[in-house]
Order: C-alpha cells, then sequence, then structure tokens
C-alpha cells in the first residue's frame, strides 16, 4: 500500500502543495489529476523518493521510498519513456535484471522477450530507441519497468504526445497489467479519456489551493463534484 | 473637427451630443500601415475629454495587431482619466476585437530581467559555478559513492569500460597525433632561426625532446582530450539529465556515479597517458622533419640528441602530469553534465562550461606540477 502522510512538496523554499493524505489500496490504479503546473508530477517524484518532501512522509509498503542502493521495489515510466538512448530495447530491458538477479544470459534473453511480448514489442529487441514511435517507447519503458515483477507501478503521463489509437492501447495494456498482475498502479494524467479507461480511484491537485481538491472515484466526480474547478477539469470549460 | 490620415484610413476627432467626443476610424486598419503613423493617432487623442468613443463603424477591415493598438489606445485613454468605450464595431471588426478583449489585462507575473553590469554579471557567473552548478554536492557523492564501489568493485559498470576507451583513445589518436607532429615541428622551426645563428643546430633535438615530452605533448593532449571527450561526456550526461534517464537509472536501483561517471573517470585516467606517450613521438617526429629539411642533421645524429638529452624523468613526469589532468577533466565533464538543468540550452551551457572549466584546471594542475617539480630539482 501507498500512504502520504502530512505531505508538503515543492522545491528549495517554494511550496507546491501541502499537508496531503491519502492512501493507495493495494491493486487498484490511482490517478493523480490536475491541470499543468499543479504540481502533480513533483508529487510523483516525491512518492518515487527521486524528490525528498519538504515536510511529512510517504510510505510504500510500510517504508520510504528513498532511492537506495538495492533492487527497486516498484517500476517508473517516465513521461519521455526515459530509455536509455545508446542500448537496445533488449539491453534497455536487461539491465535491471543483469544487475539485480543471478539469472545467466540466456535466462535473461528469454524473460526480457516475455516482458517485449507482454508489451506488444516481440522482434523489436534489437532495435535502438530512436528508432520506434512515441507509443512503442512508452511500452518499452513498461517493459523495463516491469523486468523485476515490482508489485508498484508508477506512471507519468503516459498518453502524453501519442495519438488517439497509441493512448488507447496504452490504457488498454494498463488494465490488462492490472487484471493479470493485481499490481498497484499510480497514475500522472490529465487525459480524460485515459482517466475513466483505467481509474479506480483518484485525487485532484490544485496549485492555487495548494493541496487535494476532491478524492473519489472518476465518474463520480465527474456527475456530482460540488467543486466547480473539478467539474470544469471534468467537464473541459473554465472554471 | 480635427483629423489625421495613414495610408489606408482616416481618423477624425468629432463632438458628439452630451459633450462625448469621438475618434472615428475609416478605412482599413492594418498593423504594418498604422504602426508607423499610430503616433498622430495619440497626438489626435489628446487632451481626453471625459467621456470619449472610438468609432469603428466605418472601419472596412482590422487585424489583430491593430486591435492590440486600438485597445491600448483605449488603456491610455481611459489611464488618462477618460470613460472611453469602442463603439459601432460590426462583423468581424466586433469579433476580432471581442477575441482580443475577452481577457483583462493582468500584470506581469514576473519583472522582466534587469540590465546588470559587466562587473555585476562576472561576479554572478562566478557565484553560480559554486551554486547553481552544486559542485559541493557532486563532491558528496562522489565520496559517498567511491567509498561503496571500493569496497564492492563489482558495483562499478565495467562493461562500458571498452567502449568508453575506443571512444576517448583509439578515436582520438589520429588528431592527437598530427597536432602534436604539428606542435613538435613549429617548436623545431622556431628553435632552429635561433641556434643556426650559433651553430648548435644540433641543440634543436634537446629543446624539441625536452620541452615535448615534459610540457607540450601532455598539455596539447590533455587539450585535446578535453574538447573531444569532456564536451562529449558532458553533453551525454546532460541529455540523459534533461530525458529523466538518470531518473531512471535511479528507479532501476543504480547510482549513476557508479554506472556513468566512475567508468567516464577510469576511461580518461588510462587513455590519456597513452596518447601523451604516442603524442611525445609525434612531437619528436615533428621537430626530426624540421632538423632534416632545413638544418642539414641526419636521422641518427637527431635521434641520438634526443637520446641524450631526454631522460626517463621527462617522460614519466610528463605522463604522471596527464593522470591527474585525465581526472580533471573527467571529474568537471561529469559534474556539469549531471548538473544539468533545462532543455537543449541546458545541455549546451552545460558543455560549453565543461571545456572551459576543463581547460582551466589543466593549466592550475600543470602550474600546480611545474612548482612542485621546481621545488623537488627535477
Amino acid at each position: 500500500m501507498i500512504a502520504a502522510e502530512h505531505l508538503t512538496i515543492g522545491y528549495g523554499e517554494t511550496v507546491i502543495l501541502e499537508e496531503l493524505d491519502f492512501t493507495v489500496p493495494e491493486g487498484d490504479v490511482f490517478a493523480i489529476l490536475g491541470g499543468s503546473g499543479s504540481g502533480k508530477s513533483t508529487l510523483l517524484r516525491n512518492l518515487i523518493g527521486l524528490d525528498e518532501p519538504l515536510g511529512g512522509r510517504v510510505l510504500l509498503d510500510g517504508s520510504p521510498p528513498t532511492q537506495h542502493l538495492g533492487p527497486p521495489r516498484f517500476g517508473v515510466l517516465f513521461q519521455s519513456g526515459a530509455l536509455f538512448g545508446s542500448m537496445t530495447l533488449a539491453e534497455n530491458v536487461a539491465l535491471p535484471l543483469r544487475k539485480w538477479s543471478d539469472l545467466d544470459a540466456k535466462a535473461i534473453d528469454i524473460v526480457v522477450r516475455a516482458k517485449l511480448r507482454l508489451v506488444g514489442l516481440e522482434g523489436f529487441e534489437n532495435h535502438l530507441p530512436a528508432e520506434l514511435s512515441g507509443g512503442m517507447k512508452k511500452r518499452a519503458g513498461i517493459a523495463r519497468a516491469l523486468a523485476l515483477d515490482p508489485p508498484l507501478l508508477f506512471l507519468d503521463e503516459p498518453s502524453a504526445g501519442l495519438d488517439p489509437v497509441s493512448s488507447v492501447e496504452l490504457d488498454e495494456l494498463l488494465l490488462t497489467l492490472n487484471r493479470s498482475l493485481a499490481m498497484t498502479t499510480v497514475v500522472v494524467t490529465h487525459e480524460l479519456a485515459s482517466i475513466f479507461a483505467v481509474a479506480h480511484d483518484c485525487i485532484m491537485v490544485d496549485r492555487d489551493a495548494r493541496g487535494i481538491i476532491a478524492r473519489g472515484r472518476p465518474l463520480e466526480l465527474r456527475d456530482g463534484s460540488p467543486d466547480p474547478r473539478v467539474r470544469a477539469f471534468f467537464n473541459r470549460r473554465p472554471a | 473637427m480635427l483629423a489625421t490620415t495613414g495610408p489606408g484610413y482616416r481618423v477624425e476627432r468629432v463632438e458628439r451630443e452630451g459633450g462625448v467626443e469621438a475618434l472615428r476610424f475609416a478605412g482599413e486598419l492594418r498593423f504594418r500601415e498604422c504602426f508607423a503613423s499610430w503616433g498622430k493617432v495619440r497626438e489626435l487623442a489628446r487632451p481626453a475629454s471625459p467621456r470619449m468613443e472610438i468609432d469603428l463603424s466605418a472601419v472596412e477591415h482590422l487585424d489583430g495587431a491593430a486591435t492590440a493598438l486600438l485597445l491600448d489606445l483605449r488603456g491610455e485613454l481611459t489611464a488618462a482619466g477618460a470613460q472611453t468605450e469602442i463603439v459601432g464595431a460590426a462583423g468581424p471588426v466586433k469579433a476580432l476585437l471581442e477575441l482580443y478583449g475577452a481577457h483583462s489585462p493582468r500584470p506581469s507575473r514576473k519583472t522582466p530581467p534587469t540590465r546588470i553590469s559587466i562587473l555585476d554579471q562576472i561576479g554572478r557567473e562566478a557565484l553560480a559555478m559554486f551554486g547553481e552548478s552544486r559542485v559541493l554536492d557532486f563532491v558528496g557523492d562522489l565520496a559517498l559513492a567511491g567509498a561503496q564501489a571500493a569496497r564492492r568493485v563489482r558495483m562499478v559498470n565495467w562493461a562500458d569500460l571498452t567502449r568508453l576507451m575506443e571512444r576517448a583513445g583509439a578515436d582520438g589518436v589520429p588528431i592527437v597525433l598530427m597536432l602534436n607532429f604539428l606542435v613538435g615541428l613549429v617548436t623545431a622551426f622556431q628553435a632552429a632561426i635561433q641556434l643556426r645563428q650559433f651553430g648548435a643546430n644540433i641543440f634543436v633535438a634537446d629543446l624539441v625532446g625536452i620541452s615535448v615530452t615534459r610540457e607540450l605533448a601532455p598539455l596539447m593532449t590533455a587539450i585535446i582530450v578535453a574538447g573531444r571527450s569532456g564536451a562529449a561526456f558532458s553533453a551525454e550526461l546532460g541529455t540523459m539529465r534533461v530525458s529523466e534517464e538518470i531518473d531512471a537509472l535511479r528507479t532501476l536501483g543504480l547510482d549513476p556515479y557508479h554506472f556513468l561517471v566512475f567508468p567516464r573517470v577510469i576511461a580518461l585516467v588510462l587513455v590519456l597517458p597513452l596518447l601523451t606517450i604516442l603524442a611525445d613521438v609525434a612531437g619528436i617526429a615533428g621537430g626530426l622533419l624540421v632538423a632534416l629539411a632545413g638544418l642539414d642533421l641526419t636521422v641518427n645524429s637527431y635521434l641520438l640528441e634526443t637520446q641524450k638529452a631526454v631522460h626517463p624523468w621527462d617522460v614519466s613526469s610528463g605522463v604522471l602530469k596527464t593522470v591527474f589532468f585525465a581526472l580533471s577533466i573527467a571529474l568537471v565533464a561529469c559534474q556539469r553534465g549531471l548538473a544539468t538543468r533545462g532543455g537543449a540550452e541546458g545541455v549546451g551551457r552545460a558543455t560549453t562550461s565543461a571545456v572551459v572549466t576543463s581547460l582551466f584546471a589543466i593549466v592550475v594542475v600543470d602550474a600546480i606540477f611545474t612548482v612542485v617539480f621546481n621545488a623537488l630539482g627535477r
């Protein structure tokens, strides 16, 4: 389970969001919503330990997420995919396996092919990231994030920059992974179609309010939120 | 009635009922034509009466930028105390006014950057070297990662070492040989002009041999490596930083220092001394060419004289220095790369800074070695 307790985030002395309290139940797809510049990506960086909170704490299964020298406890898909440009897809996916498993080269190769097959990229093992489309890079990023079968998966704007078809394919992949692997997934997004398609539960953050302005199921928030900012977001109208 | 005209349009100031004064525009208001004569329109609007109208009923065409001028004029009149309205607009003219006037003006969220003096700029850059570039963070992280790697050598990404040595070393051999050959040649040529006057042609070999092995070859090779590999390391790490690859490494449980920094440092420390030995040979060969072509010396006599003049210490002291040059280049380049902020511009800035700082560091290290060797009587 993921828990944020009295979490205050920002950079330097600038507070972006403060006193955030929420939990993500095991097995859920949980969306962090908000407009551009609302601080949702900064919140994600705090959840995965890349940034230190200004106050409060984050607990992943009871312990802080601070990056340490050890096998990762979660997978992350960054907005750009963040594949290593000098490595092939197979090498990208194999990297955490080589580092953190005792598998020999042949076993790693089998696992890598399986992970790439899982995200629909079998046959692209020897391609460099630069040779792939945006959607393929994101799927390859997911394959790498899943290499060590983590129980938690974080995704930063997975649909950003994708055409509608690739975006829907990615949503379907996330749903399939969630159903098959019962993996707790946190998605940062502002794509409405994606939110309705994949999220069981969500919070919405707002920079002016410096905190969470809504929590609940996406459809319930769209149809029943008393907050005009939430209604404006879900109905694509200025507040 | 007062009036002014511009290309394609005319403005009149007319009095209307109830003490209202109107600026009546007619014709086509296009920014390119309006802008040059807009000063006259503003003059016509002064002094503002308590109630003003900007009448656009006779305007046939209005473009976006000219709309901005009209709205600015309204703001100026309002600020001068006149209650000002834009009236008479219809069709596309009205639509454009509504479009541009939809958002009420707001003050800028950030004040424009102020002009600063050259001295101020130099001071800020000096402070930024230690502040924004996070040198101290880098030193601390490096020390920590170094201690961990010393305990568990397998943590270092040795797999990349060969590739990095090939790129920094083998790929740089032609340019290192060519430049050092030319440096040896130029040095010999300059020396020959002077030494020939005293019949001391043979001492060109001494001068070239000692200056190349002790100073010129190590320095020139380090400068070439700073320009090639230092810039490449910084740009590569900077790009990885801005494309979130460094963050991705961390989330995979891989330390960027073990994975990226140490292999690069080790590669340069191994490669630069080897390149310097090749550079020594190339520099001496450059001197030999001048000796053969211009000083009537033979190959044997030149090489024998070089052998007599150049002691093992001359070569080894030069090579020893390059280990520290390599450390400076690799650490500066990696630090600048990892501290990159922003997008493409940030990568460019980091790369420039890496090369300039590396060159500075090389000269400082060289000066320290010169003083120390001198103090030791070598």
